[in-house]
Formats: structure tokens, sequence, C-alpha cells
């Protein structure tokens, strides 16, 4: 971490978006988690994603648990409102916020030890219901906080900085994600910005519960040799099976690629989500098949990165309940309550 | 010849049943139809935790007074399970009267000299009328009503008249059951003498409805604006979330659109359940989610969270028998410590005790503005006898002219006009904050929310003064939440008394009634009903003006004693504990004794004057 405030002036030549914003006014409070963490690098992929899809800071809610992933929404979006809640319980917390009110952007951080531990329960609940979000989990298969015990994404047979190995299956969350109903799937690794800020605001754009998986490395206590999460051993082993671009209704497509090269996936709001394919063959809209093949890649070693599944077309948790557009927040006394006459009528149905 | 009970307008009628056999909707009808007759009844559900097969009951008070508290003993029994023939027929009161089925014959010594036997072959009738094996079943029960709508003089146009508002539009069915119902009432009469016990048509009822106290609080929630319900099923709480789906889908509908001006979700647990409501009261909707005791204990870090975060909430808890899976479908009052000091370090909520169904419409309705002006969460404590048994009581009432109060929320204006926003900040001295709804203002007015200490403007610190100056100031919060609770009713002895007694929530009808029975035999009690924590002063003053105290209690441990003694800082000595934990709703009968045994030894020459 740092103790240097960060400058409040800056250049007048920094680009701006839409809405005027620079990326600065995207940051939130300087970090204090070790250097080089990957957190880091996926607060500022997150700055980023939000300063280029023209989102207004205090549009969007963050919300996250407990442990190191879960203290990054103080060191992004200052102007969003945010929630640190209790140990795995930020899905049910962010679904009720987005309950209360349909119109913000609501982003969940949470980490491997937050989802996949104390936190799976709620993690398969709220991807079952739809919760139309993002959810990070920032995942380095490791508690840091408390220094170094292993986390249930830890693979067996990989070592803790103390040398222990780990003897216990990981929770895929992947795996589980697709399985749970999850509408958009990905998987991406902190080091890799340019995979990771075009899924994140393919995410954003994406209606529906998107599960996002970033291997985030451990600095400080799961980035040695034998270790699965550390930097080289991820850089190793990634295979991307797609790069994405991600293209706004609006925006006019550009870009040059070989026929065969390119798939389209247009979302619900109109955003297109332009995909390199990098794997012959692979088809994220087969959710069936993206099964398939992520089990049998992970058993050949391979780290399977990319959009893993998305379902264009996905409905969310309101659409399933049938609620009204207006924000239940919104709502007053004059929707709300049925008043006296009404029930005088409940009184006299009652005798 | 056997002693014959006679009454009129004042008796106890008990049904036992097999659970799963139909007979709750011909038991209700049974209680209803001498409500019609203008005389008032309390019905209590005595029922297993099971589907199918385990013994039932249902057990009726008629008293023309309006007492609506369990009585205790039996004036007829309607004894149709033989399971539970022996423990049956021992309730009975000398005198009383037995109606069972003898379409087979049971050896004399199953009954008893001093009760008043009264045989009809229920199940001969039955498959001599029905070929079909369940009608045989479901018409046995209205046949058995027949019978003691003759047996009791209960006008049988009344039964007849529910039936047609009952089955409106489904003739064969109001048809069918009409034919049972006339089939029992003519047995009846043919082979009946009538019996001493009676019912008389008068006019006790008046305007009162008969309603359930977890529809009224749910129709509550309706009212009070709820938008997010998010609950996990668990009885006595489950058919609250269930009366409130049902109201939500009748009264909040956009009439333009069909769709939902409300969200319900049933959640995966309850930690999942009060954590959608916490996110959803954090982001400005009125949310609520009601639980048991089992429920509470999971929910304990949430509401830590809460407490701490400022957040509103409202939990209505029905209570059951406890600890662990306890007496899952038995009453009591024994969750008020878990959920006054819910959560791990220091912690107070502010409790609501409804004693009726409308008090649970009430209560439930005022939760939410509660919840908004003090960003805390808010616990309806009702139980099962009030949540799940249909009550006679005063008609709800709403004031057209009521305004939600949301309490502190600082808007855009505000902001925008750049008035000075610190989340925890005490600009009044009342304590209470103001907040912001998430998305409110571009630049101003966000702020992050935590379970960790903070200064007033929302900060991470972890410095000693920044904890304790918002510790002290959530303690001013809680002064001044007792400004804002129901007060404290007072029922005045009409004779000078030495003796006080405090009660709250379900115990209040046999309180009501032992307070009558007591003066009548010249123990003078004022009685003070507590309706929420904290304290109101006058709760203390009270206890300071009596020598001795009595604190009526549903719980082994006398719960709100403890929370007397503790938090309105009263003397203990001054304090006698009646408790009544068995998991049946206590009695007046209970009471009178309890109380009449500590009078009597306490109606000495104070020791000052003997000596002196």
């Amino acid at each position: 971490m740092t103790y240097l405030a960060k400058p409040k002036l800056h250049h007048p030549t920094l680009a701006k978006n839409k809405l005027g914003y620079i990326r600065r006014d995207y940051e939130g409070a300087v970090s204090t988690l070790c250097a080089g963490c990957g957190h880091d690098s996926i607060s500022a992929a997150i700055v980023q994603a939000c300063w280029e899809l023209d989102i207004e800071p205090h549009r969007v809610a963050k919300l996250s648990g407990i442990g190191c992933s879960s203290k990054t929404p103080t060191y992004f979006l200052g102007n969003s409102h945010g929630f640190n809640s209790v140990h795995g319980r930020m899905p049910s917390v962010l679904t009720g916020a987005n309950l209360a009110n349909r119109d913000l952007i609501y982003l969940g951080v949470s980490g491997d030890g937050d989802s996949a531990s104390i936190g799976l329960g709620q993690f398969a609940h709220c991807l079952r219901r739809g919760v139309n979000m993002v959810y990070i989990v920032e995942n380095n298969g490791v508690y840091g906080l408390t220094k170094g015990q292993f986390s249930a994404t830890a693979d067996r047979g990989s070592k803790s900085k103390r040398g222990v190995v780990n003897t216990d299956e990981p929770v895929d969350m992947i795996g589980l994600a697709l399985m749970l109903g999850a509408t958009f799937v990905a998987r991406s690794f902190s080091g890799d910005k340019s995979q990771l800020v075009p899924l994140i605001k393919a995410a954003i754009a994406h209606k529906g519960a998107a599960f996002l998986d970033v291997i985030s490395p451990c600095v400080a206590f799961n980035n040695h040799p034998g270790s699965t999460k550390s930097y080289d051993y991820v850089r190793e082993h990634n295979e991307a099976v797609n790069r994405l671009d991600v293209i706004e209704g609006r925006d006019q497509i550009t870009a040059d690629y070989a026929p065969g090269e390119v798939t389209d996936v247009t979302q619900h709001d109109g955003t297109v989500i332009r995909l390199r394919k990098l794997a012959v063959d692979y088809d994220p809209t087969d959710r069936v098949k993206a099964m398939g093949y992520l089990q049998e890649r992970a058993a050949a070693g391979e780290l399977v990165t990319g959009l893993l599944y998305v379902h264009p077309e996905a409905a969310d948790l309101h659409e399933h309940l049938g609620t009204v557009e207006t924000p239940l927040n919104q709502l007053g006394g004059r929707e709300l309550c049925p008043g006296s006459v009404m029930l005088e009528r409940i009184n006299a149905s009652l005798r | 010849m056997t002693k014959r009970i006679e009454a009129v307008n004042d008796f106890v009628v008990k049904f036992a049943n097999v659970n799963g056999s139909g007979s709750a909707s011909a038991n209700e009808l049974f209680a209803r139809s001498i409500l019609r007759m203008g005389v008032p009844v309390s019905p209590r559900n005595i029922f297993p935790s099971n589907i199918q097969g385990l013994p039932t009951w249902y057990e009726v008070r008629v008293n023309e007074r309006g007492y609506q508290g369990r009585r205790g003993g039996v004036d007829l029994m309607v004894a149709m399970n033989p399971q539970t023939w022996n423990q049956d027929v021992q309730e009975i009161e000398a005198g009383g009267y037995l109606f069972h089925d003898n379409s087979k014959p049971l050896p004399a010594s199953k009954f008893r000299d001093d009760v008043n036997v009264i045989g009809m072959p229920l199940t001969d009738i039955c498959n001599a009328t029905y070929t079909d094996p369940r009608q045989r079943q479901l018409f046995k029960n209205i046949i058995y009503v027949g019978a003691l709508s003759a047996l009791l003089d209960i006008d049988p146009s009344e039964i007849e008249k529910l039936f047609s508002e009952q089955y409106k539009g489904k003739e064969t069915l109001l048809q069918s059951n009409i034919k049972a119902l006339r089939l029992g009432r003519e047995y009846a009469q043919q082979h009946f003498a009538p019996i001493g016990l009676r019912v008389r048509r008068t006019n006790g009822v008046g305007h009162k409805i008969f309603v359930d106290g977890n529809s009224a609080a749910a129709l509550g929630a309706v009212y009070g604006g709820a938008t997010v319900c998010a609950w996990y099923p668990i009885t006595p709480s489950s058919s609250l979330a269930e009366a409130f789906i049902r109201y939500a889908q009748k009264y909040r509908v956009d009439p333009a659109t069909g769709k939902h001006r409300f969200a319900v979700v049933q959640a995966e647990d309850e930690l999942a359940s009060i954590g959608v409501v916490i996110g959803a009261g954090w982001n400005g909707a009125r949310a609520f989610t009601c639980t048991s005791g089992p429920g509470i204990s999971l929910m304990q870090e949430f509401i830590g969270l809460a407490y701490f975060a400022e957040i509103p909430a409202v939990i209505i808890d029905v209570q059951r028998g406890g600890p662990s899976t306890g007496m899952p479908t038995r009453t009591q009052q024994s969750d008020l410590l878990a959920c006054a000091y819910a959560s791990h370090g220091d912690t107070k909520h502010v409790l609501l005790f409804p004693e009726d169904p409308t008090e649970c419409f009430d209560f439930a309705a005022q939760a939410f503005d509660l919840a908004d002006r003090l960003q805390t969460p808010v616990f309806v404590m009702t139980d099962l006898d009030i949540g799940m048994n249909t009550r006679l009581c005063a008609p709800f009432a709403w004031d057209d002219t009521r305004v939600y109060d949301r309490g502190k929320v600082m808007t855009y204006e505000e902001l925008e006009a750049g008035k000075e926003f610190g989340r925890y900040l005490d600009v009044d001295g009342d304590g209470i904050p103001y907040r912001t709804y998430p998305g409110a203002h571009p630049k101003r007015g966000a702020y992050f929310t935590r379970g960790t200490t903070k200064d007033r403007y929302a900060r991470y610190s972890e410095a000693g003064p920044d904890y304790v100056e918002n510790m002290q100031r959530l303690l001013r919060k809680h002064e001044t939440a007792k400004t804002l609770l129901p007060k404290p009713v007072l029922t005045p002895a009409a004779r000078p008394a030495r003796f006080g007694a405090i009660y709250y929530g379900s115990t209040s009808p046999a309180m009501q009634e032992a307070l009558d029975v007591l003066a009548e035999r010249g123990v003078h009690i004022n009685a003070l009903r507590v309706r929420g924590f904290p304290f109101q002063d006058e709760i203390a003053d009270f206890i300071a003006r009596h020598p001795w105290v009595f604190v009526i209690e549903q719980n082994r441990d006398a719960q709100l004693k403890s929370l007397l003694v503790n938090e309105a800082k009263v003397n203990a000595a001054h304090l006698i504990s009646i408790l009544h934990y068995d998991g049946t709703p206590i009695t007046a009968r209970f009471i009178v004794e309890q109380v009449s045994k500590h009078a009597a030894a306490r109606t000495v020459i104070p020791f000052k004057k003997a000596v002196s």
C-alpha cells in the first residue's frame, strides 16, 4: 500500500468520455492492499470499463462481503454508494438492493473465501434467481487477511507458502455458475487487462446474472512455485477461447476481421459483443457444450479464459417477479396503501 | 344421576381429531356459526408438527362476556380420535359432556361416571350414506357439526348461510354440505335430549372482526408500505408471508399494466432473508421478513450489521417454543432477550408487543415508520397463539391523512444546495443522522456502508474516540425511540391497590379475565400492559408506586423482568414473576391461582409497622 495521496490536479488534456469525465472521476480512495496485488488491477479494470461505457458513477451500487477482495470497492467509483456487508452474504444484500431500485447498476465484488466457502449458498441462490448484476470473484485461492490459509478454490495438490499440500477438491465456481443458471459466465486474469476490461463491459451490459471469475494472484501468500494461482502459473496455463470487443449499439462497427474468425452477439440493450475466436468451434451460447469443454480442458491442466457462456436474451429477477418499471423505493403511499375504504371492505369480509 | 353442567354462552368445547382428516374447516365452521349468533368465541388450534396422522385439537371457548383467553378445562369433548381417547376423556370437567362416535361399542371402563355421554354412530351413518371413502371422512365432520348444532341450540340457518358464502357458485358442494349438516342435526333431534350447554343469540360481537394475527400483520405490512418481503418457511410464521403475497396480489397490482408494486423472495435460509431485507432497506425500500426463534438465531450477525450501519429493517417474530427446534407448534414469549440484544457486541433493539390481531395490523404498519425514522431493525414480537389462531378483535382502522414517515433522508435538492452531509453525524441531538439513497446525486451524498467502525462522515476509522462517539450516539437514538413507541396501557383497579401487574402480548386476554376474577375475590391489582421496548419512564414509575408488581410472562426465564431490571433500572425486589411456559397459551385460571397464592403470602402487616 501507499501513503501518498493522489494529487488532485491533473493534466488538462486527459481524455474525457461522453459525460465529460476523466478516468480519475471513476477512482476511489487509495488502495490499502499489498503492492502488486491482483485485486488492484481488477479495480483499475472496473474504472476503465465504467469510464469507457460512459456510466454515471453514482448510478452504480457496489457491494461486497468480507476479505481482501471485499475491501476493494473503496478503491474504485468513489462517487458510488458502497456496502461492505458481512462475510459471504453480499449476494443477499445485493438482491435486496436490486429489488428496491432496478434502475441502478449492481456490482458485487467478492473473493474465493467469501463466495466459495462461507458464502457458497448465497452465491448459488442469487445466480439461480437471475439477479441483474455483475458478480466478480477475485480468486486467489488463499485467505489473505488471515495470512495464508487455503481457500476452497485452491487446487488439489497445490502448495501453500509454508509448504502444505492441499488435499481437498477445489470448488469449481465457473462450473457451478453454469449449472446454476448464470446467464453470463466468464473467466479472466487480473494480469490481462485487455481481456478483462471488455469482459467487465459486456457483463455490465448484460441483463441478468453475470458472473466473472478473475484469477487474481496474492503476492503475499500465493505467488510461489507450487501454487496454481501465481502470476507465472496462470500465464503459462492460460488458454483464452476468445477475445472481446464490446460495441455499444450506437457505435459503428469498423474493425476488419477475416471471415469465420468473428461472432457477434447482440445483448438485450443493443450492445454487441464481438468475439474473436481463439478456440475453433467454441460456441459461447451453447451452455451444455461449454460445460463439457471446460471439464475437458481443466482435466488437461488448462485454465480456460474468455467469455465462456452468454444467453443474450436472458430475463432477470424483476421480470420473473413481474415488478413495476418504477423502482420500488420510489413508490409512495398513493401507490402502496389501499386506504380506509378498502380496509372497511376487508373488515366486512372478516365478520 | 350424573351431574350436568348448565351454562348458557359460557363454556368450552374441544374437538379431538386426527391431523389431515379435514376436521379443521368443519370445526371453524362450528366456531363461526356461534359468532354469527352474536356470541363471542375464541378458538385455538392445538396441533402437532405433522401433516397427517398425528392428533390435533381445536378448542372453542364460548363466552358472552368476551373473554378470549384460554380458560382451561373442557365442558364438551368431541372425541373423534381413538389415539387420544383416554387423555381427552380425562380432561372433561365433572358434569361435562362427551360426544363420540359409537359405531363400535367401547367397554364401560373407557368412560367416566361423572361425565354425560352422547354416542352417535357417525361412521355407520356415513357408510350408509356415502360410498366414496373421502366423502365419508369429510362429511363425517359436517355431520357432527349438524348434531352439535341441535345439542347446543345453534341456529342451523346461520351455518347454511356460512356454507353459501363459502361455496358461492359451487352449487353441488353447497347442497351436499347442507345435506350432511341436516343429516346430523335430524339424527340428534330424534335421538338426544337437549344438554345443559346452550348458545343463546345475543349482540356481543358487534363490529368486531374475526381474523388471525399472521393475516393481520401481513395486511399491516401492505398498509405500512412494505414493498420487499424476504422469508424462509418456518412454523408459525409461514402463513404471514403467504398472507402478504395474497394481499399484495390483490391490493398492490398496477391496474394499468398488471405489474406488481411489491417483490417477494422465498430465500434459501433466514440469513439470506434478512440480507435481502437489509439490502432493500439500505436502498430505500420498506422491507420485512417474518420468522420464528430459530430464524432469529440465524440472523444475529446481520441484525448487528443493520444496527451498527443503521439500516431500517422490520422483523416479525412469531414466537414458538425454544430453544433449538423446541416446540415448533406451541406458543411461548421466549425470544425477548434474543431479539432485544440480537448480535455480538453492544446492541439494543426496538421491540413491539402486539396483544391481538388488531395490534398486529397496527404495529406491523407502524414498524415501518419506526424503522425508517430510527434507521434500525424493529421487531414485532407476536407469537403462535396470536399468529395462528382466529381471534375476535376490534376492526382494522386506517387514517387516510396518514403519511409514511420516511425519516431523515437527504434529497438531491438538499445536497445540490450544499447542505452538509455526514452519514453518522448527529445534527439535532436525537441521535439520528441523515442518510441518502444510493444514486441520489452525481457528486455528493455517496458514502460507504460498513460493519467496521467509522467516523461521523462514514470514513473508516479505528480511532477510539470515533468509536465511542458513535456508540454513545446510538444510545441517544435508543432514548429517542422511547418517545416514538406505543405507550403502555394502564388498567387501574376499581379500588386502591397495593399490587401491580405487568404483562404483554398474547397474555392480554387471559390477564383481563384474571383481573376481573381477582377483583371479585377482593384482590385488587393495577395492571400495566407493556407495548414496546425500550421502556418509557412511566413503566419504572408504575413499578415504583407498588410494593409488589407481578410480571406475567410465557417463558421460563422471566425475560421481560430481566429487561426491566437491566434497562429500566427498576428494583428487582418489587417484582414477582408469574411464569407459564408449557407451550399452551396461558390461562386466566393459572394467573388467578398464582397471583392469589403470592398475594395471600404478602397480605400481612408490613414489617416496619409490625415492629413499631
